[in-house]
């Protein structure tokens, strides 16, 4: 397991899995996430506590948030998924077309006991994470701070890594530009800033490398293959228990959170609110945030953490200095158009 | 024999009962293939067609907007719309608020022109009318956009069934304001590059293929039987394993540290790892690879039934073994070089696993951007208008072909 | 030997000397072959299949190569001489026209091939196509020819470059009875109008009879005989080329005298037979004698003749001008007896017994096969 790309294959064959796993007897529910570390932390912290309590089996998949499966499902009325984990704009869009069911929280729990932003029309916050600058501090002398430093190949040489796509990507460039945290979206809503930010990552284009599945970071910083590389701060914080010596650097890191939802159409309504329900309660999300550094939404679960692991969560106020929220309505709109945009700049 | 058929009432009858018994026959002929056809229209035709008509279909904004739309079609174009037409906007937007379609109208509209959805959305969440207060001033109100006529003009626009928007789109080509096709931005172009590179390196496969397996097919029509039946064993392993898994041992094969890297360094062949994956040359070597026996086969089964009586024929006219190799025995396996050479066009143009897995961003085809517009955004006119402009160049290459080594030519140089 | 072919005037086109032929190093195909073909002749190789004859001819063109003894064409040594340099025409036994190219360009192959001014080539070609009488076919391919026709284009492309030697592998096999005795006729009238020099391989015998100046018999790899066609039916030089040639009776006895080219061979039932020897080995050795159904005389006719053999008629054949009658003699009940009309009596009938007579002459007695 040397190679990330072998890691996308393998999530390949397993989503192929996933599509395939039947629905067989009522008292199944399936959930879908993101896989690898997320997943494992899921299956600790929500699934198996879950099935003790209940005796409900939980049948768990994961894929990488394309929407077309569940389009399809949803368009054909035969939604075989009843619990899927999504990133903050598509949950946004796929409320509006009407992918997920609009959410009655009295099933859930008290609203005002979440984060602000956890709380939306069809979905409920699940966790904040963070997307970071990480590097393996065993080949790095000097350390870089920034995200200035990552386009300086010449004091740090080597390929980068950054999330294939223009989300997150643009906004990294526009950091390393030197636009404040507050006035990201702002510029990026312009034409001179979309050509500012496209203008940063031609400065580095021969450098970097992409990445699409979460995993492929920390392999690749402790592979060598990359000096630096943005990455899920989850992601890194796991590779750090199993002993790689990757660090973080949160200013400028930007923060996000995910949801969960309820596919329209899933005859396992009631089933899919008693496992949100469960898995929003402050003691699963507490034991969650144990096993992965991702931010609790619940507060309760918050004030109940060790404060040492508080300092590894997006969500700590140290980290939170000079960081950018994920503007989902931005990328909701402009989405799109900076997609293609992007793939025609990364195809050239 | 005459009388037989005056005794029947004439000739007419005659006719008609040879009609009646041909009839019959044809009926049974057609009865006989009616399961293929309908499994080829449900499975092939229905589904292409389908896709063609996703290329072009455009029913979002009139389904959401019905009045609008209709109301828009008696506008000039020129000045701000009517009242009739605001007081039917406002009441298409009473209907469904917050329905899913009036999202699937802001989605499409927000394709021509990026921030238009929250115009929408944001226009059909906040429309509050008073009484007494016009539908004009009440939708300015909220949204001042709606002063402006682009706006109605692109309303206006999507209130046709068809589009040509998603087409137009796949050959970097936009509507402006006005109506008039120009080419888009080049920041913004990137599919007709990506088509020609699709062409390029699925004649790059082809033409590797043919180089590769053109010598190991003429081993293969040469040898005993026996050995041949065992390089030909060889030659298709490669198909007893899945696609994924040979892609994956080629990452491995040709990562940094992998065994090609490490076997060229500890020979002292190379200081640095060279860079033989996730850029073309690891495409190439992995397409290559699946798609060999794809070209083998069918010049092996061309060549096998070339008889050796041609070339011993040449060589006793006094061409060396060369001459008569390249002069009789080359173009009577034409056939299966236009047959092999084809097949792997055709499978190279839809490649996508490999590319995606084994290419960097510039290696990408145009199946990737097919996959993307499906999983990631869900813009189906967009898969299906890419789709819909790869399948014509197919096609027509498939019909340069057929004029070059179509089944009428074939039929003359088929050795027989 | 040498001093002889020293002495020869006209040195022969083609010389095998001592050729074996082996493919699997164990059995040879081609035992021990020495033949001439003088300038001008048309030989033929005659046997039945995997008698060698192909391989003989797949030799002379180059396609296979010895295993011992040497070929001389003209003189030269050609063992290791590559084909393409051999200057021989073969007519093959399918064609072997080249199907993507036209009628006319089959027929410019060779002389391209040879770098001929383009003149001479299209000169050539049309000469060539009026010789086999295709003036107006060069424009079409070779699928759109009949059999005959594509025949004849074969037969031109072996020639239009005027090589000294053609060879012609079972080029009629193909074709039907009617269209094969007509380019029998025509392939000879070519040759003797060009006196070009044939090797032509065949197994029909008629064939081989109808065409040839001289006719090798080949089989296991041996020539049998190698004669004119005359020669080759009158003096069958050993049991297999009595019977391979033409229609024969067999009887077989033992000798009991031979001397001076004669023999008298006792058969089976006790008659003896007078006949004249040809590879006849000693006293009391196995014999097979030979006798052509039309040297069978009957009744009064047989008073002239030495021998004399009684006869049981089992099958009387009317073919028009001549009667075939079947008949039990000695041991053999296929003994056929082929006769003119006028000397059969209308009163024969299957039952009768009569007597037959053979001249001495017309008996050849053989040493019988082995096996």
């Amino acid at each position: 397991m040397q190679t990330p790309k072998t890691l996308v294959i393998l999530a390949l064959a397993l989503s192929t899995t996933a599509f395939v796993a039947a629905r067989a007897n009522a008292e199944e529910l399936t959930v879908i996430s993101f896989g690898g570390a997320v997943q494992k932390a899921q299956e600790k912290a929500y699934y198996e506590p879950f099935s003790k309590e209940t005796g409900i089996k939980i049948v768990a998949g994961e894929y990488n948030g394309e929407q077309a499966k569940i389009k399809a499902m949803v368009d054909t009325k035969n939604v075989t998924w009843d619990v899927v984990e999504l990133e903050s704009a598509e949950l946004y869009r796929g409320c509006e077309e009407g992918l997920y069911e609009q959410l009655d929280f009295a099933k859930i729990g008290d609203t005002k006991n979440f984060v602000p932003k956890a709380v939306s029309e069809c979905g409920i916050g699940t966790f904040v994470w963070s997307t970071v600058l990480a590097y393996d501090a065993d080949k790095l002398t000097t350390r870089p701070a920034s995200w200035q430093d990552f386009w300086d190949v010449r004091k740090f040489p080597g390929k980068r890594g950054l999330r294939k796509g223009a989300k997150f990507t643009l906004e990294i460039a526009l950091l390393a530009d030197g636009v404040k945290p507050a006035d990201v979206y702002t510029v990026l809503g312009t034409k001179e800033g979309v050509e500012r930010a496209f203008a940063k990552l031609d400065q580095i284009k021969p450098n970097l490398q992409w990445w699409e599945a979460g995993a492929q970071p920390p392999q690749m910083l402790a592979a060598g293959d990359l000096v630096m590389s943005s990455a899920y701060n989850g992601r890194i914080a796991t590779a750090q228990k199993e002993g790689k010596n990757l660090k973080i650097v949160w200013s400028g890191s930007i923060y996000d959170a995910d949801h969960w939802a309820i596919p329209t159409g899933t005859p396992k309504q009631a089933l899919a609110y008693k496992f949100i329900a469960f898995a929003s309660s402050p003691g699963p999300q507490k034991v969650y945030s144990s096993e992965i550094a991702y931010g609790p939404t619940n507060l309760k679960a918050v004030e109940a953490l060790d404060p040492k692991r508080v300092a590894d969560l997006p969500t700590a106020p140290k980290n939170l200095e000079g960081a950018v929220a994920s503007n989902t309505q931005f990328w909701v709109e402009h989405g799109e158009e900076l997609e293609q945009r992007f793939n025609a700049w990364a195809a050239k | 024999m005459s009388v037989a058929i005056e005794m029947d009432g004439g000739v007419p009858n005659l006719k008609a009962r040879l009609r009646r018994a041909e009839r019959l026959t044809k009926l049974k002929y057609i009865g006989l293939i009616i399961p293929l056809a309908l499994f080829l229209l449900v499975t092939f035709l229905w589904p292409i067609g389908s896709l063609l008509y996703r290329a072009v279909a455009n029913p979002e904004v009139i389904e959401a907007l019905p009045r609008t739309t209709q109301a828009l079609r008696g506008w000039d174009g020129e000045t701000l719309p009517g009242d009739d037409v605001f007081d039917a906007f406002a009441g298409d937007l009473d209907g469904n608020r917050r329905s899913p379609v009036l999202a699937g109208a802001a989605k499409r509209l927000n394709m021509e022109e990026p921030g238009f959805r929250s115009v929408l959305i944001n226009t059909a969440r906040k429309l509050d009318r008073q009484p007494g207060q016009s539908a004009k001033d009440a939708i300015l109100a909220v949204e001042p956009r709606w002063g402006d006529v682009s706006a109605w003009r692109l309303v206006a626009r999507n209130g046709q069934l068809v589009t040509p928007f998603y087409i137009l789109s796949a050959l970097d080509l936009r509507i402006t304001d006005d109506g008039a096709i120009v080419r888009a931005p080049d920041d913004q172009a990137i599919y007709v590059e990506i088509l020609l590179r699709t062409l390029w390196m699925s004649v790059v496969v082809t033409a590797l293929c043919m180089l590769l397996g053109y010598p190991l097919a003429y081993l293969l029509a040469q040898v005993s039987t026996g050995t041949g039946n065992l390089l030909m064993i060889l030659v298709l392993l490669p198909f007893w394993t899945s696609v994924l898994v040979r892609v994956a041992a080629w990452i491995v094969l040709l990562q940094k540290e992998g065994p090609i890297n490490k076997a060229m360094l500890a020979l002292g062949l190379i200081t640095e790892p060279l860079q033989l994956v996730f850029n073309r040359f690891g495409v190439y070597i992995a397409m290559v690879h699946i798609l060999l026996p794809f070209v083998v086969l069918p010049l092996y089964a061309v060549m096998k039934s070339i008889k050796p009586a041609y070339v011993r024929a040449a060589i006793s006219l006094g061409a060396p073994p060369f001459s008569a190799f390249w002069k009789i025995y080359f173009p009577l396996s034409l056939p299966g070089v236009g047959a092999g050479g084809l097949l792997v066009f055709i499978l190279c143009m839809g490649y996508y696993i490999t590319p995606a897995l084994l290419g960097s961003p510039r290696e990408q085809m145009a199946s990737y951007f097919v996959a993307f517009y499906t999983n990631e955004t869900i813009n189906w006119g967009m898969a299906a208008a890419l789709s819909a402009v790869l399948l014509s160049a197919t096609m027509i290459l498939y019909v340069i072909y057929a004029r070059h080594f179509g089944p009428a030519r074939a039929n003359q140089i088929t050795p027989r | 030997m040498r001093e002889d072919t020293q002495l020869d005037q006209a040195e022969p086109l083609i010389r095998f000397r001592n050729v074996q032929k082996t493919y699997d190093g164990e059995t040879l195909i081609v035992r021990d072959l020495t033949i001439d073909v003088q300038r001008g002749e048309f030989l033929t190789l005659l046997g039945p299949s995997g008698s060698g004859k192909t391989t003989c001819l797949m030799m002379l063109a180059g396609f296979e190569t010895p295993t011992s003894g040497e070929i001389r064409l003209d003189g030269k040594v050609i063992n290791r001489v590559p084909p393409h340099q051999r200057n021989i025409g073969i007519v093959f036994q399918n064609y072997a026209l080249f199907p993507h190219m036209t009628v006319a360009d089959n027929l410019r192959f060779p002389l391209q091939a040879r770098k001929r001014p383009k003149a001479e080539i299209e000169e050539r070609v049309a000469g060539a196509l009026a010789m086999v009488r295709m003036d107006t076919f060069g424009a079409r391919y070779p699928q759109q020819l009949s059999g005959g026709q594509q025949q004849r284009i074969a037969l031109a492309r072996a020639l239009v470059f005027e090589p000294k030697l053609v060879l012609m592998d079972e080029p009629l096999g193909a074709l039907d009875k009617q269209l094969r005795e007509h380019m029998q006729l025509e392939i000879r009238q070519i040759h003797e109008r060009l006196g070009v020099t044939v090797v032509y391989v065949t197994h029909d015998q008629g064939e081989a009879l109808t065409m040839s100046d001289r006719i090798a018999v080949f089989n296991h790899g041996v020539i049998q005989q190698c004669d004119a066609p005359a020669t080759l039916y009158e003096e069958p030089a050993n049991a297999f080329v009595a019977s391979f040639i033409g229609e024969n009776n067999a009887l077989d006895g033992r000798v009991e005298v031979a001397a001076d080219g004669r023999c008298r061979v006792r058969l089976d039932d006790g008659s003896c037979i007078e006949a004249r020897a040809a590879d006849v080995r000693e006293v009391g050795s196995p014999a097979m004698l030979s006798i052509r159904p039309e040297r069978v005389h009957l009744n009064g006719a047989a008073a002239g003749a030495e021998n004399r053999l009684t006869a049981a008629v089992e099958e009387l054949i009317y073919l028009g001008d001549h009667v075939r009658i079947r008949m039990q003699v000695a041991n053999n009940a296929n003994f056929i007896a082929k006769l003119p009309i006028s000397e059969v009596h209308g009163h024969m009938k299957p039952g009768d017994r009569m007597t037959i007579g053979v001249k001495a002459d017309h008996v050849r007695a053989f040493a019988a096969p082995v096996g």
